[in-house]
């Protein structure tokens, strides 16, 4: 699938919820799904620091993919990061570099997006793309 | 102006002030707004709406520069502004009363200037540990500069401070002690009184950072026998960028000035200018003359309703949400000194207070949560964070009970 496509099937899925209520029960299910950074990699050198939530990233670069893989403190923002990870994870750097995050503002979420939130998810999603830069760069 | 806004001698008709705020009226996700981020910044009466309004249809000019009929007239609106200040302070002269951007710019200016005048290698700056971080900053840049030590007042688990390390503190190299009145994190009332009383006899001065006190406990200056009393315009219901420094004349005189500019000189030429009086010298360059007046509008309503009727009936709503917040299972307050004001922060086992602040946000429940700009003060509590909520005069037991019944739905998702 690509990244589009699993945005679109995010999309679709928060059609499916009636009101904020279970919207929000099922991002704080998607946070404790999460499956787990490893604990080798949840250390401050993979630490962004938004003001208030701390969110851990680590990337894997295998057979031109990158996997991503993270944590967070607060468990409304790891399930926004269990949605961007699930977006930008398994593609190619080229992809990530160029990818349009529209989905967050689609189901309703750009607030979680504004620099006040100071959630890390942000810095989360920049820090990603920087990944996918520098890894495209020393591919070519 | 609703100088009608009157109350019963000993209780405050919440209904009726309430209509005096129009902010209170708006829904945000569809729902009423219910306002809990007073610390953070109040939200402003009527009579200091319209008044900004008629500075702008009515007066709008420069002051202190204009022969003519405006500027005269802001100019005395402006002089006027800052004798209410100096009486809501009982302040002993109006040239004490100096206006800032804010609390923040009142620090600075005190940490420069006094700080340039007085403080030398090897001198010693005490505040406490609970301080927000425009009380700590401030005086870490000026010591650095001065090669001068900066001292912490350490704190108990309570959130008070720990007054026998504090008069260990105390000995002849301490030039200035800074401290908050009221901790706008832990809503802690520190003994300001004998602060002050210790560190004079000492000869030291004392700067009161009261951001969060003169909005809801009298404060008199001269009774106090503080030397310096920082405050904001925009946490008592006035507007934004607009603060006072008090300063007693005897070190104001001393100070040189902060800023150069117009306003501030008495002449000035190539080889050597010469500086005002007070309190002109620190007030350079045209001030937010707006904000200077139509705080004075914010003064006349607290003052209007009363400060001890409006500490008592605070009092009564921090008691209440106490209660009731506490009932909730894993919720620990942080902060349980037994003076307190304003402010109620807690945390809630095995949740963070981001989750919290975001459900409670869609509930239209509108708190801080996060650090609250004392980052020392959250390491020494061992969290990242708390839910803050801080009230004002026109909050009621209606809205604890939402916000109570609130934190219970946000937990019960969360956990």
């Amino acid at each position: 699938m690509t990244i589009n496509d699993i945005q679109d099937e995010l999309i679709d899925e928060f059609s499916m919820f009636g009101d904020w209520m279970e919207k929000y029960e099922y991002i704080i299910q998607l946070g404790k799904e999460l499956p787990l950074i490893k604990d080798e990699y949840k250390v401050d050198e993979n630490l962004i620091r938004g003001c208030q939530a701390k969110v851990w990233l680590h990337a894997d670069f295998q057979d031109g993919l990158i996997h991503f893989t993270a944590d967070s403190d607060a468990i409304i923002t790891k399930g926004l990061v269990s949605m961007v990870v699930r977006v930008l994870s398994g593609h190619t750097p080229d992809e990530i570099v160029h990818a349009e995050l529209y989905f967050v503002d689609k189901v309703g979420l750009r607030e979680h997006l504004s620099v006040t939130r100071s959630n890390g998810l942000l810095s989360m999603i920049k820090q990603m793309k920087v990944y996918a830069l520098a890894l495209k760069t020393k591919a070519s | 102006m609703s100088t009608d806004v009157m109350v019963a001698p000993t209780t405050l008709d919440i209904e009726k002030i309430r209509k005096d705020f129009p902010i209170l009226e708006r829904k945000v996700y569809g729902k009423p707004l219910v306002y809990f981020d007073n610390g953070a910044t109040a939200q402003k009466p009527w009579a200091v709406i319209r008044a900004i309004e008629d500075y702008y249809t009515q007066l709008n000019s420069n002051v202190h520069r204009g022969v003519h009929h405006l500027s005269q007239q802001a100019t005395d609106a402006y002089e006027a502004s800052r004798r209410k200040v100096q009486a809501f302070l009982h302040a002993r002269h109006e040239h004490e009363v100096i206006f800032t951007k804010g609390t923040t710019d009142a620090i600075n200016l005190v940490a420069y200037s006094y700080g340039k005048q007085f403080i030398k290698e090897g001198d010693e700056v005490i505040i406490s540990a609970m301080e927000h971080h425009s009380n700590i900053v401030p005086w870490q840049i000026m010591c650095e500069d001065r090669k001068a030590t900066l001292k912490v007042i350490p704190i108990n688990e309570k959130g008070e401070l720990k007054m026998d390390a504090f008069k260990a503190l105390l000995n002849d190299k301490v030039k200035l002690i800074s401290v908050a009145y009221v901790s706008n994190t832990l809503g802690t009332i520190n003994p300001v009184k004998d602060i002050i009383a210790l560190a004079h006899q000492h000869t030291i001065p004392v700067l009161l950072d009261a951001a969060q006190a003169v909005q809801h406990i009298p404060v008199d200056v001269q009774e106090l026998d503080v030397d310096f009393l920082v405050f904001s315009g925009h946490k008592i219901y006035g507007p934004t960028g607009i603060g006072i420094l008090y300063g007693k004349e005897e070190w104001l005189n001393q100070m040189p000035p902060y800023q150069g500019g117009g306003s501030m000189i008495k002449q000035v030429t190539f080889e050597k200018t010469t500086y005002h009086d007070l309190p002109f010298r620190f007030e350079a360059g045209t001030p937010n003359i707006e904000a200077c007046i139509c705080l004075g509008n914010a003064i006349d309503y607290v003052t209007a309703l009363g400060l001890p009727a409006i500490q008592q009936y605070e009092h009564e709503l921090l008691e209440y949400a106490t209660t009731k917040l506490t009932a909730i299972d894993k919720l620990k307050v942080i902060g349980t000194a037994e003076q307190k004001s304003g402010v109620l922060s807690f945390i809630v086992e095995g949740v963070h207070p981001y989750d919290v602040g975001v459900l409670l946000d869609k509930l239209g429940i509108a708190v801080r949560t996060g650090h609250h700009c004392t980052q020392p003060l959250m390491e020494i509590f061992g969290i990242p964070g708390t839910v803050r909520v801080s009230f004002a005069f026109y909050n009621t037991k209606e809205e604890v009970d939402q916000l109570a019944a609130g934190v219970a739905r946000a937990v019960a998702m969360l956990t």
